[in-house]
């Protein structure tokens, strides 16, 4: 039937405008962003790490983190493979890449601090920030708790205190943020015995990376884990082993968080500019089309009338003719009638006296 | 434009900007209809 | 309404009172227990799974579903099918209560429900589509309430302001679905900042779209199914022109849900083939998403067609109650089951029960509200002194 068609239609114009615009918005990031210069980063080497977890104990202790179950020297731990949580920014993953008769190869996890944060695309309160000096921090003063921070991550980093009843923060390394701002070193790296972990300035961490894998191809891997990963982010690995194998994914793809959201958002202000215009416009056609069958209906009921009022007319004109004639007739009739009598009388005044007829 | 430094800071700001945009369209709109129809009968 | 006979103990002790009666009460307690010990004793979230349905069927299945109320409203004020105007009030109401109680439900959720309003009024997070999804939601709640509050106030008596809303009905329904089209879509979009976690089949660009569209078969199917039960219910409080458009709505309902799921399953496909998806047809989660396709969208968009086609308004009901359990099935997929797909099965998601106690609860609420406003207000029927807008 022609209306759920056009209303089909409609929906599908709609729709269309929506996709068109989201290929067409995303050229909106064709702007280059090369981050803040000179912001600080991690460089860690997983084949220098040796699994002691002081790094983690030095977390708990700078962040005033909850005492463990199990203490930090307890290497069982190691066992399981864990993820941060709300009670540790920052865990130790042992892996088996080469099999469990080879050694292992140790993963220090945390957040990433990425150059172009998805959880602070994605936090509608802006409780996340990208730092110059290459921080991500929180905010948990205006923290919801909406959890879509977490849900973002592609790293599977923040955390949340579900304990919590009334007052729930997420939970996330800092990069000890407030002991970079007084010149010292994120606790982890100033525990680590071994220089697994190396802070400096990002673009000379790289260049210490390159080196590594330039000097010591045999040992490492050609990928700066990090470098471009999700946009690129503040903490950078090095290893031998695929990166897969030791739970860092090598899918993820290396544009920004912003980039898969901006089309979307790009079509917001356009349905809100063209929505109304594209609606009212439906409506005045319909409108119109009501009004036009309307006129049909009230053209058409005039011409009705106007016919049967010639009817009428017509009928009336026949009748009064018809009447006209009749009355003629009637005058007619009496006018022979009238006649008729006077010949009449004059013949009977003729047979009394015939003196009339000559006055006549 | 020279203290935009991430994608994120520059979403940030345009978004921002066209939020606003957005709320002044939806004022805007519906009093520019009224003025487009304002001398139509009926 | 004066019809009420002497009321007795019996006639509130039906089965239905009965149960839901247990089920606030439950759910009360499971309130008490959430706003003391926090997510952590009433949930099974974690921080590998920050969503449960909580935000899986409450928000994302609620709002779908509520979409009814523009669909309709768009049909009869904005696209000029009058024959279905009967549709409307219902439809409306139904999406009214539908928006209130997601509302209602994010407030078990979110950490801190009372900072709800910080996104407008302390920090604007303006990047984040999930701003934007609470913006219109905010808003579109208030059209709702705007566009129901006739109903109310002839109920109440209040012609004047009355009069003054009936004037805005274009207005509100150009809003509603300006407002619908972008948190519809915006809820699907804001899968689009996780593209590793979400399954590659259910992952694509066009996902915003396909919750729009999504949105106008829920919205169709919600009305049909709705007025089908409605029928059973409430058939006392139904007026000529109701009883009379049950059919008008059903078949023209019907058949734009069949035209509409036809679209959807075509730019369905078009997803998989833009992405080069179709290796992952042969995997256990490509034979789910076949049983989505196949089961929840082109299965339906046939039987509305025969329903249509044979008049039969029963095959029409049955293949709406399904359509709506299809959308569920969508949402659960892209939001629970399709979502972090890659990790092991022990660091999966699986609801506890006291979530769907909650969800039942908020649910039943919404039933009993229904139900108290409709056997009180002029929705089912028109109010004899006012004339129909
Ligand atoms: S790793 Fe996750 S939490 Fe850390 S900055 Fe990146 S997106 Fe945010
Ligand atoms: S949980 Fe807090 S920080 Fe995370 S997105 Fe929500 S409001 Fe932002
Ligand atoms: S302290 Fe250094 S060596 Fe020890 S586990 Fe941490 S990163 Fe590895």
């Amino acid at each position: 039937m022609s209306i759920s068609r056009r209303k089909f239609l409609g929906w599908m114009g709609a729709a269309g405008v929506v996709g068109a615009t989201s290929e067409t918005a995303r050229a909106a990031s064709n702007k280059q962003f090369k981050g803040y210069a000179d912001s600080n980063a991690v460089l860690h080497d997983m084949t220098r790490c040796i699994g002691c977890r002081r790094c983690e104990a030095a977390c708990n202790t700078v962040n005033e983190l909850p005492a463990p179950e199990r203490p930090f020297d307890d290497l069982k731990v190691l066992e399981k493979q864990r993820r941060t949580t709300a009670q540790a920014y920052t865990i130790v993953n042992q892996h088996f890449p080469d099999g469990s008769g080879r050694p292992p190869v140790f993963v220090k996890k945390q957040c990433n601090h990425c150059l172009e944060p998805a959880c602070a695309s994605a936090c509608f309160v802006k409780a996340f920030t990208k730092t110059p000096e290459g921080a991500v921090i929180y905010n948990a003063d205006v923290c919801v708790g909406c959890r879509y921070c977490m849900v973002a991550c592609p790293f599977d980093v923040p955390a949340y205190e579900y304990h919590k009843a009334l007052d729930p923060k997420i939970m996330k390394c800092t990069m000890c943020h407030p002991r970079i701002l007084e010149g010292k070193l994120p606790g982890c790296v100033e525990a680590c015995p071994t220089e697994a972990l190396v802070y400096g300035k990002r673009d000379e961490l790289i260049r210490v990376a390159r080196d590594r894998i330039h000097t010591f191809p045999e040992r490492y891997l050609d990928h700066i884990y990090g470098e471009h990963e999700m946009g690129g982010t503040s903490w950078l690995y090095l290893t031998g082993v695929p990166f897969a194998s030791l739970g860092l994914r090598e899918d993820l793809g290396n544009k920004a968080a912003g980039e898969f959201t901006s089309g979307a958002l790009g079509a917001v202000p356009i349905v809100i500019g063209l929505w109304p215009v594209l609606l009212t416009g439906i409506y005045a056609i319909n409108k119109r089309k009501e009004k036009i069958a309307a006129e049909e209906q009230a053209a058409a009921v005039a011409s009705a009338v106007a016919q049967t009022r010639d009817e009428a007319e017509g009928r009336l004109k026949a009748a009064m003719e018809k009447a006209k004639q009749d009355e003629d007739a009637a005058v007619a009739r009496e006018v022979k009638k009238a006649l008729e009598e006077a010949a009449k009388a004059r013949q009977d005044t003729g047979q009394t006296g015939s003196g009339d007829e000559g006055q006549a | 434009m020279e203290t935009i430094h991430t994608l994120q800071e520059f979403m940030l700001h345009t978004k921002n900007i066209i939020y606003i945009l957005m709320v002044l369209a939806l004022l805007g709109m519906p009093a520019f209809w009224r003025f487009l129809n304002g001398r139509d009968e009926d | 309404m004066t019809q009420e006979p002497t009321p007795t103990t019996s006639r509130y002790l039906t089965p239905f009172n009965v149960v839901a009666g247990i089920v606030v009460v439950v759910g009360l307690i499971i309130t008490v227990l959430r706003f003391t010990g926090g997510l952590s004793t009433v949930t099974h979230l974690s921080d590998d799974n920050p969503w449960g349905i909580w935000i899986g069927f409450d928000l994302l299945v609620g709002v779908a579903l509520a979409a009814g109320g523009y669909v309709t409203s768009a049909a009869v004020y904005i696209f000029g099918m009058k024959r279905f105007h009967a549709a409307v009030r219902p439809a409306i109401l139904t999406g009214f209560l539908g928006y209130a109680l997601v509302v209602l439900a994010l407030h078990y959720d979110v950490g801190r429900p009372w900072r709800l309003p910080y996104p407008f009024l302390v920090s604007q997070g303006t990047t984040s589509l999930l701003f934007e999804v609470a913006a219109c939601v905010a808003l579109y709640l208030t059209v709702l309430f705007i566009e129901f509050s006739p109903a109310a106030m002839e109920w109440l008596g209040l012609k004047r302001a009355r009069g003054l809303v009936v004037r805005l009905t274009l207005l509100l329904t150009i809003f509603g679905v300006m407002l619908s089209t972008l948190h519809q879509s915006s809820l699907g979009a804001l899968f689009l900042i996780a593209p590793a976690k979400l399954h590659p089949l259910w992952y694509s660009s066009y996902i915003p779209i396909y919750f729009f569209i999504t949105s106008i078969i829920a919205g169709l199917s919600m009305v049909i199914f709705e007025s089908g039960l409605s029928h059973k219910f409430f058939k006392d409080k139904m007026d000529e022109e109701h009883l009379a458009g049950k059919n008008v709505v059903m078949l023209g309902f019907g058949k734009a849900a069949a035209w509409v799921l036809a679209g959807y399953f075509f730019i369905k496909v078009i997803g998989i083939a833009a992405d080069n998806q179709w290796h992952y047809l042969a995997t256990g989660y490509g034979a789910w998403y076949l049983v989505e396709l196949l089961g929840f969208v082109a299965l339906p968009a046939f039987m509305y067609a025969v329903g249509v086609r044979e008049k039969n308004t029963t095959i029409i009901r049955w293949t709406a109650a399904w359509t709506v359990l299809g959308i569920v099935v969508n949402r659960f997929n892209i939001c629970l089951v399709a979502f972090n797909w890659y990790l092991p099965s022990d660091q999966r998601y699986f609801p506890h029960w006291m979530e769907i106690g909650i969800s039942v609860f908020i649910v039943t609420i919404g039933v009993l509200a229904f139900r108290f406003i409709v056997t009180r207000m002029p929705i089912l029927y028109a109010h004899p002194d006012y004339e129909a807008h």
